[in-house]
């Protein structure tokens, strides 16, 4: 069943045609990815079905709603978020109210307890600075707090822009490792990565973005090995 | 004594502007605006006081403060709501618009000469009996019930809403989208409802000022709201817009400034040392006092 369904999504900045008629679907329990290069769209398509910029055509099904016109806060209600791309933490809040953002949209907060300690347990090292302002984390605490504060609001569908920039080697493993683990608790993932080796060996299916287009798709390993992807974006 | 007594007029004025400086900061930092037409929510308070007093004096005040919320929020959503996304010299044109717009008002309906006001013989008849002028005295140190009345006043919406801010979610929500409108979104946070909420906070805050001002003794004037109006709005940039722990030091400093070149016979140049350091902060910190920078996104 198509958890996500995008058909013809157009997106233009002014007359600048940012994503010019894509199609692809996230079923549910999938990991799927969005790889392209910088500037292919990936993070305009992310915002644009999240509902933070809004589309020029296309339609945009998600859990059986039709969300293309809805408000992003609307969205989020249904049961979809998104870690934003440069992940954009509250940095004037602390590590537990940026947490309690997350579960801004829960109508019933009697769980808030377990889901707090589930994710301070998760990634003990907001555990460890839950009372520090969020913007003098490092860079991994930062990655790993937007993580958190997307599930706290238990997304059927959690959209990741790009959650490996920046980090170390040992962090960015880290981060796919949480990936899969997330989805293994049963939540559908949509990811965007430039880091195509890691995000296609954990992807149950995946398509490539080139200049605002999808230019192929396929399994994980289908693209993995695919002449075109290897050259482009796993270095040969 | 007179040095103590300065000191708490200060303290009682600053008040004053802090609580109009409130609503300058809060809806720059939710709404990115300046809302130059906030000055004149006081005026529209005042008014609103002197139409009701007959009734009843605490029902005018009430009356003011729910009014004018409903005002700001009106506002917001007739002449600044349209104009989101617009550039910014739109939005403050507009409000400009907005200032002349509910003084011309004012002055059709209210006329031109400035009205007294008996709010504060309306309130405290008793007191005022065996009080003349509304002043306590104990020895050579005189005080006015209604500066104190000010200062608790002041004192209660500066605890409260810093409570407010810090301890609800609704106030988290109002930090969140202030710091970034995308990621309050995401959270599930509807921005619309947030920066009507700042508009109405903003606006009572601006009648509870202007019922502070009458209880005074201000009269009514179309215009009682431009200098308050214009000085809590240096207040809020001196302590760093956008801030508000900024906008309640920022009015403190202006009205300490205000009561002391008073006393030290300087009266005549206030305004000219109150620019000076609004000149002076900006200078060292462009951000203003408790100023941050921050980033804009989608
Ligand atoms: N706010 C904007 N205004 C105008 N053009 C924009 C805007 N945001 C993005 N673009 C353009 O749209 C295209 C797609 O940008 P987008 O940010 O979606 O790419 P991306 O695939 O996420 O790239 P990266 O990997 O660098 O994050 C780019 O050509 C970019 O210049
Ligand atoms: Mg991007």
């Amino acid at each position: 069943m198509a958890m996500l369904e995008v058909q013809n999504l157009e997106v233009c900045y002014g007359v600048i045609r940012a994503i010019k008629g894509i199609s692809f679907e996230v079923n549910q329990g999938e990991i799927v990815t969005l790889i392209g290069a910088n500037g292919a769209g990936k993070t305009t398509t992310m915002q644009s079905v999240v509902g933070l910029i809004p589309k020029r055509s296309g339609s945009v099904i998600f859990d059986g709603h039709d969300i293309t016109k809805t408000p992003c806060h609307k969205i989020v209600h249904l049961g979809m978020t998104q870690v934003p791309e440069g992940r954009r933490i509250f940095q004037e809040l602390s590590v537990y109210e940026n947490l309690l953002m997350g579960a801004y949209s829960m109508k019933d907060q009697s769980g808030f307890k377990n889901d707090l300690d589930a994710i301070y347990t998760r990634f003990p090292r907001l555990a460890e600075r839950k009372n520090q302002i969020a913007g003098t984390l490092s860079g991994g605490e930062q990655q790993m707090l937007a993580m958190g504060r997307a599930i706290m609001s238990h997304p059927k569908l959690l959209m990741l822009d790009e959650p490996s920039m920046g980090l170390s080697p040992l962090l960015v493993d880290q981060v796919f490792e949480i990936i899969k683990d997330i989805n293994k608790d049963g939540t559908t993932i949509l990811l965007v990565e430039q880091n195509a080796g890691k995000s296609l060996a954990i992807s149950d299916r995946a398509y490539v973005l080139e200049n605002g287009e999808i230019v192929l798709t396929g399994t994980g390993s289908e693209l993995a090995s695919s002449e075109m992807v290897r050259k482009a974006y796993l270095g040969g | 004594m007179k040095f103590l007594e300065t000191l708490i007029n200060g303290f009682s004025i600053g008040g004053i502007y802090a609580m109009i400086a409130l609503g300058y900061t809060m809806v720059y930092g939710i709404a990115k605006m300046l809302n130059f037409a906030h000055g004149d929510i006081i005026m529209v308070g005042a008014y609103v006081i002197i139409l009701f007093l007959p009734i009843n004096p605490v029902v005018a005040i009430i009356a003011a403060v729910v009014l004018c919320a409903l005002l700001g929020i009106s506002i917001e959503k007739i002449a600044y709501k349209p104009l989101r996304g617009a550039s910014p010299l739109a939005v403050l044109i507009t409000a400009i618009g907005v200032s002349y717009l509910l003084q011309s008002l004012a002055q059709i309906i209210a006329g031109p000469n400035p009205k007294l006001n008996n709010l504060f013989e309306k309130l405290f008849p008793k007191f005022l009996e065996t009080h003349r002028g509304g002043i306590i005295t104990i020895g050579s140190f005189n005080i006015k019930l209604s500066t104190i009345i000010t200062l608790a006043c002041v004192a209660v919406v500066m605890v409260g809403l810093t409570l407010f801010v810090k301890r609800t979610k609704t106030g988290r929500a109002m930090v969140a989208v202030s710091e970034d409108k995308g990621a309050a979104q995401l959270m599930g946070v509807n921005v619309n409802s947030i920066i009507m909420i700042t508009f109405a906070i903003g606006s009572a805050l601006a009648a509870l000022a202007s019922t502070l001002m009458m209880l005074d003794g201000q009269k009514f004037a179309v215009d009682m709201g431009s200098l308050p109006g214009i000085k809590a709005f240096t207040a809020a940039v001196i302590g760093g817009i956008g801030s508000i722990p900024g906008a309640m030091l920022g009015g403190i400093v202006l009205g300490l400034v205000e009561c002391f070149a008073q006393m030290a016979g300087f009266g005549e140049y206030t305004v000219a040392i109150e620019f000076s350091i609004l000149i002076i902060v900006l200078l060292v910190k462009p951000t203003g006092i408790l100023g941050k920078k921050r980033r804009e996104k989608v």
